[in-house]
């Protein structure tokens, strides 16, 4: 059984359905997006996830056409849509408001643009009624959207903007105003829509769990510039740089400097009066060099004492404890003063509480555990 | 419920009967008998008769409603618009010195209104009639409109109408389909406004109407000068009655409507 994995973008004879080049936008003195390429591909659910500010909505609005791009350009199937105003872009939008009409019903909402094409009357209520279907809308067609909860209005918001089929859907924030249970339920129905639909999803959000969960990939972006696009997996497992490792999960930086060990190892110098930590880094470094160790918090084990056959092992002892329940997270102080976090998964239902406040502890991890940054 | 203090039912009634003591007492004596004002013989309706046997005031009263229907209507759209404009188009050259001058007719002076409106229509040699108080209405009345309709447009969800255009609406099927039946109680409203203005104008009216256009105001201080009679205390008395009914009857369906729309929104988020 071989089964293709769906990544377009590794395929160099694929065309993209958008392409980002060069894309400046400016707003006065401020530059809102800077220089920026991208490609994204058909089916694809395509997250852009950043801080506020940084650029994400903005890069949105220019796709449905509500900015128009100052410098380079914009390709949406192989044609330059800088010019084409948002009403005649085969792109819809998803709002993060919802903005339904108040004054339309459900029905009226999902058909409002059916009927600002030439479809016959009978082929717009054929394909309201597949909507209502798809987003279990059917009971509340006739309501108006002050009559339904918040989480049906963001139903109807996605069923009005998927109604007339767009090549390319855009979701500003779609999960913003539902409570975190919703949220979740949600994530998995929008990615069975998307699934079901074949149109390419492009999400905007700044939580990163929700970009994780529901894009094929996700772009980190930060102050108009996009630091790193990758798949979620890659994205978590082997940022490019601090900024991404830090603004996904939780992560533990060790900075210091390297000193080659061979064969793609390397000792990082990290502390005066510790030895040094053993990583693996495919990518080179010259002795000497500065650089920052990211270990994820899950990747470090904490033990009562000295493991045997650790790589990298320093002792420590216990500052703070936090339990969420399926986990839990020792703030480990080294004799630096320095904290680490380390994280166990609380597997038994009542654990052997083997470690309290101020305990010494050793805390350990492999050297291919951590990802090497220069920057 | 919490008690009135004796301080409050004071003050209630001090500034209660401030308010309405001079429209009781012109109601109570347009049901007087006597032809003489102030002086009370009885109770009769007999004077309710001869104001609708007054061709003069029915002409007045006619003329009067034709100007405020088309004059409110005209600057309905006008104010419309340019509350639009100011709203919408964020900056644009000479914005300030505009929205400025939309506003300035609301502190200008009536009678240097009114001067300056008769002047133009003799320099253009438009005959005064009912024409020229339209216009002058309209011009006066649509600064109020544009102020009322610009305060809901400044809290209107940008959004519905990006999604409009998202929808493919062009901008002016967005501003048809989804602006304008959003904003229309604002808009209503200052309908309303320009309509009661236009009914009370005395000052502007005086000096664009014509010999053969004579509103019901002009009409009524022109009498007023000759002499108070009952007729005119009838005529008001109706006046006042129309509007308390349209008060009422328009404070209550908004109430309504309320009080609706929130026990939908509760029923709405309880769960099934």
């Amino acid at each position: 059984m071989s089964e293709t994995v769906f990544a377009p973008w590794e395929d160099p004879n694929e065309k993209p359905l958008i392409r980002f080049q060069n894309v400046t936008k400016r707003f006065g003195d401020f530059v809102a997006i800077d220089d920026l390429t991208l490609d994204i591909y058909a089916q694809e659910f395509f997250a852009l996830l950043g801080p506020s500010g940084c650029g994400k909505t903005t890069m949105m609005r220019m796709l449905a056409g509500f900015e128009t791009v100052s410098d380079g350009r914009i390709e949406l199937s192989g044609q330059d849509i800088g010019r084409v105003p948002p009403n005649k872009r085969a792109v819809n939008m998803m709002f993060q408001s919802y903005a339904l009409f108040p004054h339309l019903s459900v029905w009226e909402n999902i058909a409002f643009g059916l009927k600002r094409g030439s479809m016959p009357k009978e082929q717009i209520a054929a394909r309201v009624d597949e909507m209502l279907k798809l987003t279990r809308l059917e009971k509340f067609a006739q309501r108006k959207p002050h009559q339904i909860s918040g989480g049906q209005r963001q139903r109807v918001a996605l069923a009005r903007s998927l109604a007339k089929a767009p090549k390319l859907l855009l979701l500003d924030e779609p999960l913003g105003a539902l409570d975190k249970k919703l949220r979740q339920d949600t994530q998995f129905e929008l990615m069975d829509i998307q699934e079901t639909t074949g149109t390419t999803f492009v999400i905007v959000t700044h939580d990163q769990e929700e970009a994780m969960t529901v894009a094929s990939r996700v772009a980190v972006m930060d102050e108009g510039r996009i630091i790193q696009v990758a798949t979620p997996a890659q994205i978590y497992e082997a940022p490019n740089s601090v900024y991404v490792a830090d603004f996904i999960g939780d992560v533990n930086i060790l900075t210091g400097t390297v000193k080659s060990a061979g064969d793609e190892r390397y000792h990082v110098d990290w502390a005066v009066n510790q030895p040094p930590v053993l990583a693996t880094s495919a990518k080179p470094f010259s002795d000497g060099q500065e650089c920052h160790l990211a270990i994820r918090p899950e990747k470090i084990l904490i033990s009562p004492t000295k493991p045997e056959d650790a790589e990298n092992a320093v002792q420590g002892k216990i500052l703070d404890i936090a339990y969420l329940g399926n986990l839990s997270t020792y703030h480990v102080e080294l004799p630096g003063g320095q904290i680490i976090k380390a994280q166990t998964a609380n597997t038994r239902r009542i654990s052997r509480r083997n470690f309290t406040w101020e305990d010494p502890v050793w805390i350990s991890w492999s050297a291919t555990a951590g990802v090497l940054l220069d920057q | 419920m919490k008690r009135l203090s004796w301080f409050n039912v004071t003050s209630l009634t001090l500034g209660f009967a401030f308010l309405y003591l001079p429209m009781v007492l012109l109601i109570i004596y347009s049901f007087n008998a006597s032809k003489l004002v102030t002086v009370w013989a009885g109770f009769s309706t007999k004077w309710y008769g001869t104001l609708f046997q007054n061709e003069a005031f029915l002409d007045a009263a006619w003329v009067t409603l034709k100007v405020a229907v088309i004059s409110s209507t005209f600057a309905t759209v006008l104010g419309t618009m340019a509350a639009y404009v100011l709203v919408r188009s964020g900056r644009f050259w000479g914005r300030t010195l505009f929205s400025g001058m939309i506003y300035a007719p609301l502190v200008m002076p009536e009678v240097i209104t009114g001067l300056s409106l008769l002047l133009l229509f003799i320099s253009i040699g438009l005959d005064r009639g009912v024409m020229t108080i339209v216009l002058a209405h309209t011009t006066f009345s649509m600064c109020f409109v544009s102020v009322v309709v610009s305060s809901r447009l400044i809290s209107f969800d940008r959004s519905l109408e990006e999604a409009a255009l998202d929808l493919g609406c062009s901008a002016f099927d967005a501003f048809r389909l989804v602006t304008l039946p959003i904003i229309a109680p604002a808009v209503i409203s200052g309908w309303l406004l320009a309509f009661t203005l236009s009914l009370d104008d005395l000052v502007i009216a005086s000096f664009v109407s014509g010999p053969s256009s004579t509103t019901l105001p002009i009409k009524i201080w022109s009498a007023v000068r000759l002499g108070v009679s009952p007729e005119i205390n009838a005529l008001s008395t109706i006046m006042i009655g129309i509007v308390t009914v349209g008060v009422i009857t328009a404070s209550l369906v908004s109430k309504r409507n309320s009080l609706r729309m929130q026990r939908e929104e509760q029923a709405a988020e309880r769960p099934a």
